[in-house]
């Protein structure tokens, strides 16, 4: 279960504004990326996200350039699972091999309010908003999928499938 | 089976693909630049591993920053020329060596059709225009490549856009493709493939068939694609003797949807802050002062573009106030611009005419743009500080439109600059 208060964006939230590329050089420094995720769309993202939060957004969440240090920096700010109407292909696969959960859930950035309590169950792919007493069904993630979250992230993965761990 | 579905089955050693289906396929060529190749590194690292699966199928080239701006992109750069010393990778384009990852590639012949490429980088998108099965991914999972050689790969659906109609003069394949986006939208092709094909792409040079490729991804396309034919033959065997088996779409290939377009009453298009699929006709900008103007990136950096702006710039001036910025894509590019007396036109004109580097397309260094200034440009995005200061607007045009804007200083019909 991922728990945390809704952060809100809305639609085609692209990786230049979740990191921009002048901060691509901190790439090996992730929580120097994360000072400056969603700086141009929220000043105060860090401090609305810090502690442990849900990100809420539209269509094509992650548009643009294949960073993983957009979902990085948003990990390390303090986002615990990101929710949307649909994403980016390669956002979508970066988050989930950095250990970010990334669920689609139709019909979510609707109804869902900036501060809402969530609980999310990814197993059953079962969202719920507590604050409104709803709930929403999100597209399951496949078995595989699960497994790579479940281990952390594609890293861990690997290392227990090639048994160095 | 659809080209793209073709290239997947044989990858992943099966007789049939359909979309939807998740296969993992065995990867023909891997490629990583400076900025995301030490991420991949590290993942690398991590992972625990020690030797690449195969040192002859990855490709490094720096581009995004280079010459070193920085102390932290020079130790960059280091990470991935000490990492290639290690695993003995000789295929690094270094500084003055290559360019634009998405031009050096097929220029050293690394792109052939039929092949699947994988980059860590959005836009490797571009190498569909070879018929390949080439898309962007991330570092870690790069990482994972660089160890086993393959990758998951769900089999994506395919919109067909059929374009039938000669261009007007200045008018180009970059005002085609931005058209394309305008209508199917930023996330109207998302998880899809995305092939072109009609006689307009028969007739269309190498240079023009990238540009349209390499903006697949804007419209959210996992793969932008062209069949091979004589075009694309003649240019891959001049740049290598590796064998290889070129594949078609059968006959009866299944496709999601087909759009036809026309180009014959096509004017110049604009893509309009803040996202790429806010495409206007130029005629419908009205007047918009601009204070750059940049031709280059792996979109529009290539010789057929810089030949169209210097048409428009020779004998001319840049408008006083006004910055131009030349980028080739890639060293040979650069020299041939030379040979050519490009150069020599744009300097006169008084542009200011770069390395071979990504530069200003992501705000990375050369070129960033200050709060409240304008640009033109011939790259792939707008989005909110995407060059620079997020005040600052990008406005998304052809190499002509870059060029004829720069003379009178406001966002301009080339056509109209003509004679």
């Amino acid at each position: 279960m991922v728990s945390g208060k809704a952060v809100k964006f809305g639609d085609n939230v692209n990786t230049d504004v979740i990191l921009p590329g002048k901060y691509l050089v901190l790439t090996l420094n992730p929580k120097e990326l994360a000072k400056h995720a969603m700086e141009g769309l929220d000043p105060n993202f860090a401090e609305k996200v810090r502690g442990g939060a849900i990100l809420v957004g539209g269509k094509n969440f992650g548009c643009g350039s294949s960073r993983e240090e957009a979902p990085l920096a948003l990990k390390h700010a303090g986002v615990k699972c990101v929710l949307a109407e649909s994403f980016a292909r390669i956002f979508y696969r970066n988050a989930i091999n950095i250990g970010l959960p990334a669920l689609e859930c139709p019909g979510i950035s609707s109804k869902v309010k900036e501060g809402d309590k969530m609980d999310i169950d990814l197993k059953a792919g079962i969202v719920k908003d507590q604050t409104r007493n709803l709930i929403f069904h999100a597209t399951k993630l496949p078995d595989f999928i699960m497994e790579i979250l479940d281990d952390g992230g594609l890293i861990e993965h690997l290392r227990r499938k090639m048994g160095s761990k | 089976m659809n080209i793209a579905e073709k290239i997947l089955a044989k990858a992943s050693g099966k007789d049939e693909v359909k979309p939807g289906e998740i296969v993992e396929a065995s990867v023909d060529v891997a490629m990583v630049h400076d900025l995301t190749g030490p991420l991949t590194v590290k993942s690398f690292r991590e992972i625990g591993a020690k030797k690449v699966w195969d040192n002859q199928r990855i490709v490094i080239i720096f581009d995004h920053l280079v010459p070193a701006n920085s102390i932290r992109s020079a130790e960059l750069h280091k990470i991935m020329r000490e990492f290639a010393e290690e695993q003995k990778i000789e295929k690094l384009y270094d500084i003055g060596r290559g360019g634009i990852c998405h031009q050096v590639l097929p220029e050293k012949g690394y792109v052939r059709p039929g092949t699947l490429i994988v980059g860590t980088d959005s836009h490797t998108c571009t190498h569909g225009a070879f018929g390949a099965f080439a898309t962007g991914i991330g570092a870690t999972e790069m990482a994972a490549v660089f160890v086993t050689g393959r990758l998951w790969f769900r089999v994506p659906s395919v919109i067909r856009l059929d374009v039938t109609g000669k261009f007007q003069r200045f008018v180009t394949p970059k005002d085609l493709i931005l058209n394309i986006i305008g209508r199917v939208k930023a996330d109207g092709a998302i998880y899809k493939g995305v092939e072109f094909v009609g006689p307009t792409i028969g007739n269309m040079s190498v240079d023009g068939r990238m540009t349209l490729c390499n903006m697949a991804v804007e419209m959210g396309a996992k793969i932008g694609i062209i069949e091979p034919d004589e075009t694309t033959l003649r240019f891959v065997k001049s740049r290598t003797k590796v064998q290889f088996d070129p594949v078609k779409s059968d006959p009866d290939a299944k496709y999601e949807k087909t759009i036809s377009l026309d180009v014959t009453k096509m004017e110049p298009q604009v893509a309009c802050p803040p996202s790429v699929d806010n495409v206007k006709p130029i005629s419908e900008i009205g007047e918009v002062e601009i204070d750059q103007a940049f031709l280059g990136s792996c979109t529009n950096g290539r010789l057929e573009d810089l030949r169209l702006a210097a048409s428009l710039l020779k004998g001319r001036k840049i408008k006083k106030g006004v910055r131009m910025l030349v980028i080739p894509a890639s060293q040979e590019i650069y020299l041939q611009a030379l040979q050519e007396g490009l150069t020599e036109i744009f300097v006169k004109a008084g542009a200011f005419v770069c390395n071979p580097t990504c530069g200003p397309c992501l705000g990375g260094h050369m070129g960033i743009l200050a709060p409240e200034e304008v640009c033109i440009s011939s790259s792939n995005r707008n989005f909110i500080g995407r060059m620079g200061s997020p005040e600052s607007r990008v406005y998304l045009a052809s190499p002509a439109a870059v060029a004829a804007s720069a003379v009178t200083g406001k966002i301009t019909d080339p056509r109209s600059l003509e004679g």
